[in-house]
């Protein structure tokens, strides 16, 4: 870079512009070589694969012919994918609504407690998003143990009769969304909390002179100042939720009769498990519609935000 | 205290009722928060407990028909017999192998190209930096197929096999982790000061000097976070390992738990939570002693969740 300097202040007393012009060109050309193993990366190992995703599924089980939409007629003619429609949907959708209510009222909760005692509170509360999802997942697994569950034990004491976790299609749909509530609840409590911290005290004090009770602070000072936080987290678990792999994986692997799979275990069952890589690829495509609204709308709050700032 | 006493009804009296029912509304409002903080916190910390209680049982305590929540002879055998056996070690071996190399590779690429995307634009680098945040939200759940038909291809064609090896995982970790962190160093770089590195450069300082000796350091809270997330994310990956590695002898942590600790119908319970305790641990303790630096990386970049 020295010597880079020395040249140019030579030709400086030639031509500055076009000295000037080259180190540019120079500046812009380091960038970018710094930037290239990130950009190879992406493009081999993120663009290209996704791109290809699309060509294997249209391809037969063999993949030696161009099918077309072949993969995707025989899926729509059948009972199972349309089940795990239905479960991706029911769990993502009704995993992220808990989980936010859930952080909502825990983040409040923390918020109102005296501030030395938050730090360790907020400590232990984050403990289930800091454990990797397939061991609590275990754990979860031999909570609902069919015939060893904890928690029947405890029900027992109150007389009431065991409950099939994992064995009955309610019970085994209810289960993996709570595990994912367990995991993810946490990390909505975090942003909510950060989120509370930032709302100017002055804007509750103001509220709570003209006489507005608990409820309508809420509703007219927080929510409103904590709407794009909410939306945000809300649709990033959206997202992780919806790809969900680990938790029906190590809990049900689908059981009982396929009705828990949503769409990243039914792939891995159908593309890797049974070797029909072209179905695989066509199933877990479906997330994409989904996963695209919401980074629309991800993208364009961030890039409201960076204009604002 | 004589004083308090006489005080306090005075106080009341004299601000009226109003003041006095105001305070007790705010002891009582924080009566029921701790009163739900406890709730929710048995709710949250009970798989982990209970992990850790049946850790500490025999098989024969935990088939009977005893208090489950309970432990009557605790012992440390499941511990002495996993930590003892070589298969289990094998799987920390390899999960620490393959963490500690996903987050220094991870870090090298994103830090270079965060500096380079943040200070030193380029053609198409806006571009590239909201491309960047895209790749971020495609899930492992779409690109493990096509990704594991391409290790075939490279296998046919250059005689390389990349499946069924720990080391192919270093390969596929850092997808998951360089755009959150290229993502958050962006942002840490750019609220740095541009007087900053325009004095360095005015200096004589080289594009790389700047980075190393200014960015770097300044940006070390933040490095540290996106260390934090690298690490975590590559030790609870789940579905590469299980996709791309079968052989007992290339299994990392959770993978290895779940597939060989539970065989067929008989599970061996005692063992499984002991194992996957121990391989929560290392996260565990990380968060245990830089909690503030994770939660900063937590919030920094809105976090998958």
């Amino acid at each position: 870079m020295a010597d880079i300097a020395a040249r140019g202040a030579v030709t400086a007393t030639g031509s500055s512009r076009s000295s000037l012009h080259k180190l540019m060109q120079r500046k812009s050309t380091i960038a970018f070589l710094m930037a290239l193993p990130l950009i190879v990366l992406i493009l081999t190992l993120v663009a290209y694969p996704a791109g290809y995703a699309v060509y294997l599924a249209m391809l037969n089980k063999g993949m030696t012919r161009f099918v077309g939409f072949g993969n995707f007629d025989f899926l729509f003619g059948r009972e199972t994918f349309w089940m795990v429609v239905y479960q991706s949907c029911l769990f993502a959708i009704t995993a992220v609504i808990f989980k936010a209510i859930i952080g909502f009222v825990v983040a409040h909760f923390v918020h109102n407690i005296p501030s030395k005692g938050q730090r360790k509170w907020r400590g232990m509360l984050l403990v289930p998003w800091v454990i990797p999802p397939a061991m609590s997942t275990l754990a979860w697994l031999w909570l609902f143990d069919p015939s060893y569950s904890a928690f029947n034990w405890i029900l027992a004491g109150f007389g009431i009769d065991r409950i099939p976790w994992t064995g009955e299609t309610g019970w085994a749909r209810f289960s993996v969304i709570l595990v994912n509530v367990w995991i993810g609840a946490p990390f909505f409590m975090i942003m909510y909390l950060a989120a509370l911290k930032s709302v100017p005290e002055q804007l509750y004090e103001a509220a709570s002179i003209d006489g507005a009770t608990w409820w309508q602070r809420i509703w007219y000072v927080t929510l409103p100042m904590m709407r794009n936080i909410i939306a945000i987290t809300a649709l990033f678990s959206l997202i992780v939720t919806f790809a969900n792999f680990d938790i029906v994986r190590v809990l049900t692997k689908g059981d009982p009769l396929n009705t828990t799979h949503v769409f990243a275990t039914w792939a891995f069952r159908v593309g890797i498990e049974s070797g029909d890589i072209p179905l695989g690829a066509s199933v877990s495509l479906f997330m994409v519609p989904i996963l695209a609204v919401a980074a629309t709308f991800i993208l364009r709050d961030i890039t409201k935000r960076g204009s604002e700032v | 205290m004589a004083n308090a006493t006489i005080a306090s009804p005075t106080a009341t009296t004299i601000s009226g009722r109003r003041y006095g029912s105001m305070s007790r509304d705010r002891k009582w409002a924080l009566r029921w928060s701790y009163f739900f903080l406890v709730l929710f916190a048995i709710f949250f910390l009970t798989p982990p407990i209970y992990m850790f209680i049946t850790s500490l049982k025999t098989s024969a305590e935990i088939s009977a028909e005893s208090n489950p929540w309970w432990v009557y002879s605790p012992t440390l055998a499941n511990y002495i017999e996993l930590l003892t056996q070589n298969t289990y070690l094998t799987f920390f071996r390899n999960s620490a192998i393959v963490a500690v190399l996903t987050v220094i590779i991870t870090m090298a690429i994103s830090v270079i190209a965060a500096f380079a995307l943040a200070r030193m634009k380029f053609w198409g680098s806006a571009t590239l930096a909201t491309g960047v945040f895209l790749t971020y939200l495609i899930p492992e759940t779409l690109l493990f197929i096509p990704l594991f038909k391409m290790f075939a291809w490279v296998n046919e064609t250059f005689d390389i096999q990349l499946m069924n090896h720990w080391w192919t995982l270093i390969i596929l970790y850092p997808t998951l982790t360089v755009p959150f962190c290229t993502w958050i160093m962006i942002g840490y770089f750019a609220s740095i000061p541009k007087e900053l590195d325009e004095a360095a450069l005015i200096d004589g300082a080289t594009w790389i000097q700047t980075l190393t000796k200014i960015f770097i350091p300044v940006a070390l809270p933040g490095i540290i976070a996106a260390t934090i997330f690298c690490f975590t994310v590559a030790w609870a990956q789940f579905l590469y390992p299980l996709a791309f590695t079968t052989s007992t002898t290339e299994l990392v942590l959770p993978v290895g738990i779940v597939t060989t600790l539970i065989k067929g119908d008989v599970f061996n319970w005692g063992q499984i939570m002991t194992g996957a305790l121990l391989g929560a641990a290392p996260p565990l303790i990380i968060y245990a002693f830089l909690m503030d630096y994770y939660i900063a990386g937590l919030t920094a970049g809105a976090t998958k969740g």
